[in-house]
């Protein structure tokens, strides 16, 4: 192992995973001159065969984790590459039939951005606010449809509250009018179930490095009931059934598979685990004073816990939680200097955006680092609210909201 | 988050130590304690300076709180060390790029030096204002 990284914990799961042991080994066959090596559209020859053979089952693996048909996943560079495809794609395919795409403002950036890019092509989109719980509800969604509506697009859980969207409601109206509907489920392989058929989910996007496989690859679900056609991105060799050309890698692909089999295997196990750990976190936790609970209670997968500390700065809150791995919603770990704009869209204050840290658990997370982290965590708040003046006004009863405070 | 090893330093000696590093508060309503709060909870920082001085202009004592990132506070607690045993004519010459240099601060993160030397201008515009007879 190398040093730097022995004592740290790693509570950043939702930002990705290690690859488990065991598809690391599955990958090892498929790389040096001794395992399946070759190029898998090599027709000609066993070495090509092979690689071949482990791609297919791979496809077949992850179709099986979301009851998809194998001929219906499309192999990405993963999921910002499967929702580029799957948003740029439809709309400029069907873009005779209408210009209009909903969406939502706290999807992944992989999202957005492709949005924004669309509206430079003359669509125009909508997104919408979520509640305070981070959910997008049906009834937004049925009140910004209009004639024109070629695409929606609402990720099924939320990267950065762990808030869970009604991914099947939303699935039967849009199949009901006739539009396409995708979902970003980047973050929710390995913790709900997924059944694309039963949730009437038309695209959806999803990756290995979230899920114990390898970063870098991920796959694209295509229906093929409804026939889901696309423009494609990438053109050269017309691999992928033309929807993605380039020379498949075949290690990451066979990762990806073996990831997801092993996801399908032990998801109820390890959601039962992690679900224990995270009450006893944030029972721990809640002994701090003045502390939320970001996105919904009820509505959540447990492995994600975004909490603000108010009056205390979460990039500071992060050099205190000195050897522990999270990250946070706060200006000062973005490039951009701006607070989490997934909280700003829950209509949270900036300041409590700011506070906020998201702490993600995952299969290889122990009892043992919980209770660790919530002590470090807890200490931590404490010696930073006796350096804030913040807190100092508080415990003195100041209203904040009421200073005249000087911007810079 | 590319820190110095300074700044790193000076963040957890005050976490860990802060009486001994200067923070706390003084008395707001002494005629010798001038105070400047600069920044808001809205862009993710508030520094509070207060500052001691004789009656012969010198810098006595000071305090400060800060709410911000690891940088800030470090600044703060730097900007500290630089008034200490000052006279006021002194602490007017603290410019933001003296602190941001002593802290190797990179460059996304000048603002919070720049903060400094504002609570800095706000304490004795305090204090001189408390001097002046209305």
């Amino acid at each position: 192992m190398m040093n730097k990284t022995d004592k740290a914990i790693y509570f950043d799961y939702a930002s990705t995973t290690p690859v488990d042991p065991r598809v690391a080994n599955k990958m090892m066959e498929y790389l040096t001159a001794d395992g399946h090596f070759g190029n898998a559209a090599s027709r000609s020859h066993i070495f090509g065969w092979k690689a071949e053979e482990g791609i297919e089952k791979a496809r077949h693996q992850v179709a099986s984790l979301i009851n998809a048909d194998s001929r219906e996943i499309v192999w990405t560079s993963g999921a910002t590459e499967s929702d580029n495809l799957a948003i740029k794609g439809a709309a400029r395919f069907y873009k005779a039939k209408g210009n209009h795409i909903i969406t939502s403002k706290i999807e992944h950036k992989a999202v957005l951005d492709p949005c924004r890019q669309l509206e430079r092509e003359g669509f125009e989109v909508t997104y919408l606010d979520p509640d305070e719980n981070g959910i997008v509800s049906l009834e937004s969604i049925k009140n910004a449809v209009k004639d024109a509506t070629i695409l929606i697009s609402i990720m099924h859980i939320n990267n950065e509250l762990g808030s869970v969207n009604d991914i099947k409601s939303i699935g039967e109206y849009a199949r009901s009018k006739g539009i396409i509907f995708h979902v970003d489920a980047a973050q929710s392989t390995g913790k709900l179930k997924i059944d694309v058929k039963e949730m009437n989910v038309d695209l959806m996007s999803l990756t290995a490095g979230k899920t114990y496989g390898p970063k870098g690859v991920g796959a694209l679900y295509v229906s093929r009931k409804p026939r889901v056609r696309l423009e494609a991105l990438i053109h050269g060799g017309g691999h992928e059934r033309g929807f993605r050309s380039g020379t498949l890698p075949t290690h990451q692909i066979v990762g990806m598979g073996e990831a997801y089999k092993l996801a399908a295997e032990e998801m109820d196990q390890d959601n039962e685990r992690i679900a224990k750990l995270a009450k006893y976190f944030w029972k721990e936790l809640s002994e701090i004073e003045e502390i939320f609970l970001n996105g919904s209670h009820e509505n959540k997968v447990p492995n994600i816990t975004n909490i603000s500390f108010a009056y205390v700065e979460g990039e500071s809150l992060i050099m205190a939680l000195k050897d522990v791995a999270v990250s946070s919603g706060s200006a000062c770990t973005s490039a951009s200097l701006e607070p989490s704009y997934v909280l700003r869209a829950l209509g949270r204050p900036d300041e409590l955006a700011h506070s906020s840290i998201r702490f993600s658990f995952g299969r290889f997370t122990t009892e043992e680092e919980v209770k660790t982290v919530a002590e470090i965590a807890k200490k931590a708040v404490e010696q930073l609210r006796e350096l804030s003046p913040l807190w100092d006004m508080f415990k003195d009863g100041v209203d904040l909201e009421k200073v005249e405070w000087a911007p810079h | 988050m590319a820190y110095s090893r300074k700044v790193i330093k000076k963040f957890e000696d005050t976490l860990n130590n802060p009486a001994a590093h200067s923070v706390g508060r003084l008395d707001a309503s002494s005629k010798n304690v001038g105070t400047g709060m600069v920044g808001a909870p809205a862009c993710g920082d508030v520094m509070r300076l207060q500052i001691e001085v004789s009656d012969d202009g010198l810098i006595t004592d000071c305090k400060f709180k800060t709410y911000g990132c690891g940088s800030a506070i470090a600044s703060s607690q730097q900007m500290i060390e630089m008034l200490k045993g000052k006279t006021l004519a002194e602490a007017k010459q603290i410019k933001d790029k003296d602190i941001a240099k002593v802290l190797e601060l990179p460059p996304i993160k000048i603002h919070c030096s720049v903060l400094a030397e504002d609570s800095i201008k706000k304490a004795i515009e305090d204090y001189e204002s408390k001097k002046t007879p209305a």
